[in-house]
Formats: C-alpha cells, sequence, structure tokens
C-alpha cells in the first residue's frame, strides 16, 4: 500500500529550476534511500513534502489523500515528520520544550490554557529513555548538549506523535561510529512498526544496509529507482553521476 | 561533540541548584533577584525612610508606566522583534483618549478603548509592515516613532489636553484601599501577562520563535501571523501606558513617553532578557524594573542628582549583559 505519493513535483526559485517533475512512492513499512550530489534536490523535495516550500506544480498524496493543500503544523499532525540536517532545534528551550514545540498539552485553570509542563516533562523523558540517550539533564537548554544528545533530541521530537512517515536528512553525518549504528537500528526499528522511513544520505554505505529501495536525484528528476537487494554500490555511484560517465563513476566508487 | 561523562555525573553546587530553581520555579534569574535584595538593603541602611509602606507603594507607582512598557518589550524581544515606538505609542495613545474624552466629551470607558485601541492600531501597523513588507524592525519601529510622536502632535495641536473625565482620572490617581489605581493595573497586567508568556502555548511560541525561528517553523507555527500579534499586543501595552501616564498627570500631553521605549528595553534587558531573543520573562522583566525603581527611588531619598541616577542605571545595564555574556560563554557551545 502506497503511504507517500508524489507525483511530478517541479520546484524553480528564480531563474534556478531545481525539481523538474518528481515522482517518489513510499509504502507503509518501507525505508526508502534518496541520495544524489549536492544540488540535485533532495532537501528541496522533501521541504515540500513537510510544507516548508510550496511547489510550483505537482501533487502529494499520503494516503491517498492530497496534503498540499496543508500547512507545516497541519501535516505533522498527519504523521510526516522531518529531521533536519541542522536539527532545527531552539537551543535556549529545554528537552521537553523542543520535542513538544508546536504541540503542547494544554490544560484548562480559570478557563485558559496553560501547557502542562508536568505531562510535557514526563513524556519527554519516556522518549529519551526508549531512544536510549544519555542526556545530562531534560530540564537543561538543549544548546548545552553534544551534538550526538541534541541529535536525539531531533529523533525523540519527530517520534513522540505516531508519525506515519519520517524523513532523515543527514542523520549521521555529525555522529561518531557507535551512534551512527545507533540511528540505523532505530530506522530498522521505525520499519518493523509500519512506519515509512526516507533517508537521505551521503554515506551510501548506511543507505545501503538499511534501505529496501534507493531513489536517485540527479539534476531535479529521479533518474533511478533502485531495489537494494539487487542493486551494488557501483550502480548506485553510477546513477549519482550520471550513467554514461562509467569511468567517473568507477574512480568515485574507488575511492570510497 | 565530546560529552564528558564528569559533566553528567558531578553533583551540581548549591550554588548552581539555586540558580536553576530560580529560572525553572521563578523564571527569573538569581543574579537580578540578589542585585535587587541587595540594592534594597543598601538604600535601607541608608536612609531611613526606604523601608515603608508607602515609599514601596511610591516606587511601584513610579515604575507602573514603563513597567507596562517593559512587559510589552519583553514580549517583543523575546521573540527576537525590537519595538522602538513603544514611547512614541504611548504618547500618541494618550492624547487620542484625552482627546475622545474631552474634545468629543466620551465617557470613560470609550475613552478608555480609544487609548488602548489607538496603540493596538500602532501595534499592528508596525507588525503588517515587519512580516509582510520584509522591512526590518528596527527600521519600521523607528519610523513608527517619528509618525506616533508627530500624529499626537497634530492631533492636540501641539498643546496639553485637560480637564480629563473624573472617572478617567480616577484610573490615575484613584486610590482604592491605600493603593495607587495605576499600581493595581500594572501589578495586574504583569501577572496576566506572566502567565501568558510563560505558561501558554502562545508564549511558549513567543520564545521559541526568538530562538530558533527554522525550529519554529519547522515545528508548524505560523511565524508571520504570530509576529504581528505580537507587536500588536505590544503596541496595546503601549496604549495601556499611555492611559495609565495621562490619567494620572490628568491631561494629554503629546510628549509623554520621550525616550521611555530605552528605559522600557533598559528593564527588559536587566531582567534577563535575551537581546537576540529566546529567553525572558515578566518576573525577571519586573525585577529589572524594579532594580530601576530602587536605585532612582533610593538616590533620590539620599538626595544624589539625578545625573547621577541616570549614570549608575546605565552602568547597570552593561553589568547585567556582561553577566549574562559570561554564563552563556560558559555554559553552551555556539
Amino acid at each position: 500500500m502506497t503511504l507517500l505519493d508524489v507525483k511530478g513535483i517541479t520546484k524553480s526559485f528564480g531563474a534556478v529550476h531545481v525539481l523538474h517533475g518528481v515522482d517518489f512512492r513510499v509504502k507503509a513499512g518501507e525505508v526508502v534511500g534518496l541520495v544524489g550530489d549536492n544540488g540535485a534536490g533532495k532537501s528541496t523535495l522533501m521541504k515540500i513534502v513537510t510544507g516548508i516550500y510550496t511547489a510550483d506544480a505537482g501533487t502529494i498524496e499520503l494516503e491517498g489523500k492530497p496534503i498540499l493543500g496543508f500547512d507545516p503544523g497541519e501535516r505533522r499532525s498527519l504523521g510526516i515528520e522531518m529531521i533536519y540536517q541542522d536539527l532545527a532545534l531552539a537551543k535556549q528551550q529545554d528537552v521537553a520544550a523542543n520535542i513538544f514545540l508546536g504541540r503542547e498539552p494544554v490544560r484548562k485553570v480559570l478557563g485558559m490554557d496553560f501547557v502542562d509542563r508536568a505531562t510535557m516533562k514526563r513524556e519527554a523523558q519516556a522518549m529519551i529513555d526508549r531512544l536510549g540517550a544519555r542526556l545530562p539533564a531534560i530540564s537543561r537548554p538543549v544548546g548545552s548538549f553534544s551534538g550526538g544528545q541534541q541529535q536525539s533530541v531531533a529523533i525523540a521530537r519527530a517520534l513522540t506523535f505516531n508519525p506515519k512517515v519520517v524523513i532523515m536528512d543527514e542523520p549521521t553525518a555529525a555522529l561518531a561510529v557507535r551512534e551512527v549504528q545507533g540511528v540505523l537500528d532505530l530506522i530498522r526499528q521505525l520499519k518493523s512498526e509500519g512506519i515509512g522511513v526516507i533517508l537521505i544520505s551521503h554515506r551510501l554505505n548506511d543507505v545501503l544496509s538499511v534501505t529496501d529501495r534507493i531513489v536517485v536525484l540527479r539534476q531535479g528528476r529521479a533518474t533511478a529507482n533502485l531495489t537494494t537487494a539487487d542493486t551494488d554500490m557501483a550502480e548506485v555511484v553510477s546513477a549519482i553521476v550520471g550513467g554514461n560517465d562509467m569511468a567517473e563513476a568507477a574512480e568515485h566508487e574507488a575511492r570510497g | 561533540m565530546t560529552s564528558t561523562p564528569s559533566q553528567a555525573v558531578a553533583a551540581p553546587s548549591l550554588w548552581r541548584r539555586l540558580q536553576t530553581g530560580s529560572i525553572e520555579q521563578l523564571h527569573v534569574r538569581l543574579e537580578s533577584l540578589i542585585v535587587l535584595i541587595v540594592l534594597a538593603g543598601i538604600m535601607a541602611m541608608l536612609s531611613p525612610y526606604f523601608l515603608s509602606v508607602s515609599n514601596f507603594m511610591n516606587i511601584l507607582l513610579a515604575t507602573s508606566t514603563i513597567g507596562v512598557l517593559a512587559i510589552a518589550a519583553t514580549f517583543v524581544i523575546g521573540s527576537g522583534g525590537l519595538d522602538l515606538s513603544l514611547g512614541s505609542v504611548m504618547g500618541f495613545s494618550g492624547v487620542v483618549g484625552a482627546y475622545v474624552g474631552v474634545n468629543w466629551g466620551m465617557p470613560m470607558p470609550i475613552a478608555v478603548l480609544a487609548c488602548i485601541g489607538a496603540g493596538a492600531l500602532a501595534g499592528f501597523v508596525n507588525g503588517t509592515i515587519v512580516t509582510r513588507a520584509f522591512v526590518p524592525a528596527f527600521i519600521v519601529t523607528l519610523g513608527m516613532l517619528g509618525i506616533a510622536r508627530g500624529l499626537a502632535l497634530v492631533i492636540s495641536d501641539g498643546r496639553v489636553i485637560y480637564g480629563l473625565p473624573q472617572a478617567m482620572v480616577y484610573l490615575g490617581q484613584g486610590r482604592p484601599l491605600g493603593i495607587p489605581m495605576p499600581v493595581i493595573i500594572f501589578v495586574t497586567t504583569a501577572v496576566i501577562m506572566h502567565c501568558v508568556l510563560a505558561y501558554t502555548r502562545y508564549g511558549r511560541h513567543t520564545l521559541a520563535i526568538g530562538d530558533s525561528e527554522n525550529a519554529a517553523r519547522t515545528a508548524g507555527i505560523n511565524i508571520e501571523h504570530h509576529r504581528r500579534t505580537l507587536y500588536t499586543l505590544s503596541g496595546a501595552l503601549a496604549g495601556l501606558g499611555g492611559l495609565l501616564f495621562t490619567a494620572r498627570i490628568n491631561a494629554g500631553d503629546p510628549t509623554a513617553g520621550l525616550t521611555y521605549e530605552l528605559t522600557a528595553i533598559t528593564a527588559a534587558i536587566i531582567g534577563g532578557t535575551n537581546l537576540f531573543g529566546g529567553r525572558g520573562s515578566i518576573l525577571g522583566t519586573m525585577v529589572g524594573a524594579l532594580i530601576m525603581g530602587v536605585l532612582q527611588n533610593g538616590l533620590n531619598l539620599l538626595a544624589v542628582q539625578s545625573y547621577y541616577q541616570q549614570m549608575a542605571i546605565g552602568a547597570v545595564l552593561i553589568l547585567a549583559v556582561f553577566i549574562d555574556q559570561y554564563q552563556l560563554r560558559k555554559e553552551t557551545r555556539v
């Protein structure tokens, strides 16, 4: 069953055409790798899915329902979450405030809606524990944490509200080896829970080890749609740099 | 990248625990509180008149107008914005309220609404231009500083408007149970706005936007709409400040509130508001405003020339931000 269906998305920034009609599908419980060179349009495409950018043309459906008319907040509540490369955290706020930003639970006091701090703290702690993350203190500003710890907060933010699709933009780029394994295990766990995962990464080894399918974006087009089980590093690399130039591709691969 | 394990297990010192406790429970920086208490202690030792209920009321009364503007400054600066038009909008609103009450002969409630409404309208214009035309807040509100002041002078023909309705004067000069009305209105407003900033989604989103627009936007917060409401709120509070001032002096003065925006911003910053947004609380700002009020009041009692008072407040401002920056450098990775 197709969970997320992206069709014919085009996007230009002024005279720069970034996406020329991209098609893209994710099924429930499927992990799709989205790869391509810098400037291929990966992040732009994903920001259109989350609603940060608006598409010039095309449609996006979640479980058969068109979602382009919704704003980023509404798309989150429909179940589309993204972990941004820059993490998009509010660094002076604490862990709970970040995890619940935009969706704070409230309780009525004298007819006014007050943010329910106790619930937020409790659930934030539970989520952090579930992820097996170690944070110095949940009540400290996230700006005082290490990169890996901040990453855990960003992941917790994306997973707390039972998402259907989780987009991860370079989730392992800033992590140590052990932490990378943690993120890959997490992706497998999400898959087993029936969540669709889109993984943007330059680390092709990670992509090959954890995905079911790999979609290659090249100059604003989805130029390849490979089944991970039937492909290898060489094919992926060649699709990224352009299928005709095998010599360059081989060299790229040799470099690792 | 490296998280030192020792940092995670080391038991926090008493000072550290007091600091976090003060911020978490009261939303006030411990340092500001201590400065206020020490300052009050010194003044009490130096002047026998300082520690009395009536003098305490004097301080609150003198702080009330600036205090209301400082609440506005906290919200706007906390969101990463700036409102330089506070003082001018306050003067403009006061004149509008007086004009409606005197020249149109409207009853008190209408004049009050006109006063606050005029401020809100000026703030709405600020917010709309900032969010829709993408002109920086510094420029927009600097422009409004001139426009609102000019409008106040045009409406009043450059003269002070005398003879407000009695019910309106009561808001400035009345003393139910011996407590001046401006103090009652100011403290009530501060308590409500403290709860809004510290405990409601609106308030939390305000600080989140000031902290990281990116984080707020990706969390689905409508930043433009939020910003516009903030500037409108700021204008409305400036209008309330104008009302208190006008009612207290029983006249609509078109030059009222000159440079008050700077004093209000100073109070907010001394109280721990981050100049670049993301952190701030109304209780903290009230402590900041009281530090300035106590300093002024104490130096007055000691018959120190007011020139020195300005110098003292300037020094306190710089010191407050120095302590803040020092702590920030020590604690966070930027």
